[in-house]
């Protein structure tokens, strides 16, 4: 008997007519796909994206040169030098990241005491010479200064975790 | 009578079905394999002498660059090495954490073995349907570690940390109508652990999915029945293990034999096959993945009831809180020690392993007493099962080495390291 319902099963395809049946369903399913540059998936505020130094409200620059994100990040893609400033505060005078190197592991803004180096949400940062691989300084503060609203909010929503 | 000479065929690295950088030079005789020989060493990136000249924390986020498809795992063996070297204690909560991440990493890993599988022996919908299921995971890792593949959260005693309390939702824009979006959201307005227990909740519907697509569909079955048959014997011989052993019907898996993390207190099957060729070990991951499911569920129960801290308390080894550093000037230091110096763990050598989705992830760590390993050794399961291919492969046809590729898991990341 289950010989003759195998046969039965196998000479009607009844196993690629329910396979068939089931991708035929999906296609009048709404679809799942987000079309990605016109919309764009959800982000959490723990997200590791290319990184920014930030500035106080009043304008300083948070970094004070303590060198901890260089000496922790395992790609050793931070390169630091300081010296203290006209006012005698201790500043960085040359901050670079080389994103060839980088391997976004987050330990520099985990290791930062004053929340300098953060990792924005930014991920579409391409680039079409190798020089421009290298964030420096100027350029990190700029990246700063354009998403200070939203690092923010990221920073005081994960306060709490931390 | 002219003389027969066998072919010599380059399979990789640059074939879309070698699974990254494999190369196999293959000995053909018409379309039957005399003999084939797998070149590696096309992504090596000496993870383990990098290991040596760093502190023992700045290799957590090398650990998720070898086996790229089951980050978690990778981690889990080595945080797992350190901390059996210190003797620290880990928390439950994150030995939970880490068992619930452990499985949402196999059911990544799983579905993406069975989409490139299923693509590779010509069913191209499966890699479809499995990545829907994918990025819903992503987003899990997303919202806890703030990095989709390469996660670095779980840490010597215990994970970065804890679960978020909201899962991001998706924007409004004007592509998609509102009543779109909100139906897209519906899923994300509790907490990452509301949003794993609706996926725990649909995912198995999804798996039946598939299995209606491939189980019993006829191609399927004649591309993988009796294709690379390892008898259990054989596949302890040749150190098997994971699906691969557990697909020749040996019931081996490091989660009950030597378990660890949390896996004691959930209840779990090892699913095993019968014949040991690609099939049974297709119905292996399979089940596999259903097994995965359900401990996700009860971690997510007892997460749910039982909050609590992430990682030890011991400052040597694990960072204290922010809040902390800021008003605490010992915590103060503590945080610079471990950032620069790291920490010294007392002279000895540890091995542990987990069992990755792949099998037996090793991690053999020799300490001198410095801040860093004097040696540290990976082993990679996928070396293993890579070590078999000539016998696998031996005497089936050239398209069935594809099969038998898709079948090993095969990622270089791991292999070459």
């Amino acid at each position: 008997m289950k010989a003759l319902r195998d046969y039965v099963k196998s000479l009607f395809l009844l196993e690629l007519m329910k396979g068939l049946g089931l991708t035929g369903r999906y296609l009048f399913k709404k679809k799942f796909t987000v079309q990605y540059p016109e919309e764009k998936a959800p982000i959490s505020s723990r997200f590791r994206g290319v990184h920014a130094l930030r500035r106080y409200p009043n304008g300083e620059e948070r970094c004070i040169a303590c060198k901890l994100c260089e000496a922790t990040c395992p790609a050793l893609a931070i390169t630091i030098e300081a010296e203290p400033r006209d006012d005698g505060s201790r500043r960085t005078t040359r901050y670079d990241i080389d994103l060839f190197k980088c391997i976004f592991c987050g330990y520099c803004q985990e290791a930062c005491p004053v929340d300098a180096i953060v990792e924005t949400r930014i991920y579409e940062y391409s680039f079409e010479n190798r020089q421009e691989a290298v964030l420096t300084k100027e350029k990190l503060l700029a990246i700063g200064d354009k998403c200070e609203a939203q690092l923010a909010a990221d920073i005081s929503a994960q306060a709490d975790y931390r | 009578m002219p003389e027969i000479r066998n072919y010599t065929l380059n399979f990789g690295p640059q074939h879309p079905a070698a699974h990254g950088v494999l190369r196999l030079v293959l000995e053909m005789d018409g379309e039957v394999i005399e003999r084939a020989d797998p070149h590696i060493g096309l992504l090596h990136r000496a993870t383990e002498k990098l290991a040596e000249s760093k502190p023992y924390l700045q290799s957590v986020p090398y650990m998720d660059r070898l086996d790229y498809m089951s980050m978690m795992c990778n981690e889990h063996a080595y945080v797992r090495a350190i901390e059996k070297l210190v003797g620290t204690k880990v928390p439950v909560r994150a030995q939970y954490i880490r068992t619930m991440f452990d499985e949402i990493t196999r059911i990544l890993n799983h579905l993406l073995w069975l989409g490139t599988h299923a693509l590779d022996v010509g069913a191209m919908t499966m890699f479809l349907y499995c990545f829907r299921e994918r990025e819903d995971l992503m987003d899990c890792y997303e919202a806890v570690t703030g990095a989709r593949l390469h996660a670095a959260y779980y840490r010597p005693g215990g994970v970065y940390r804890d679960l978020p309390d909201q899962m991001p939702n998706h924007e409004y824009n004007e592509f998609r109508s509102k009543a779109d979006i909100d139906r897209m959201n519906e899923v994300r307005q509790g907490s990452l652990l509301d949003f794993i227990s609706a996926f725990t909740d649909r995912f198995p519907g999804k798996v039946d999915e598939y299995e209606t697509l491939l189980t019993d569909n006829r191609i399927w079955k004649q591309r993988t029945v009796g294709i690379g048959v390892v008898s259990p014997e054989r596949a302890q011989q040749l150190g098997f293990t994971g699906p691969m052993i557990r697909g020749s019907g040996f019931a081996w898996d490091l989660r009950k034999k030597q378990t660890y993390a949390a896996y004691d207190q959930v209840e779990f099957d090892i699913p095993v096959g019968q014949n040991g060729d690609c099939y049974d070990r297709y119905l292996v991951r399979i089940e596999e993945l259903r097994q995965s499911n359900r401990i996700v569920k009860q971690c997510v129960e007892w997460l749910r009831a039982n909050p609590g801290p992430v990682i030890a308390e011991d400052h040597k080894i694990a960072a204290p809180s922010r809040a902390d550093v800021r008003g605490d000037m010992e915590s103060l230091i503590h945080h610079f020690k471990l950032f620069t110096e790291g920490f010294c763990p007392p002279a000895g050598e540890v091995y542990t392993a987990v069992e990755a989705p792949k099998g037996e992830f090793g991690c053999y760590v020799i300490s001198d007493g410095a801040n860093k390993p004097y040696r540290l050794k990976l082993r990679a399961p996928g070396f293993a099962h890579l070590s078999a291919m000539n016998e696998m492969v031996e005497g089936h046809m050239l398209a069935d080495v594809v099969a038998i590729i898709g079948t090993m898991d095969i990622v270089f990341g791991e292999i070459d390291r």
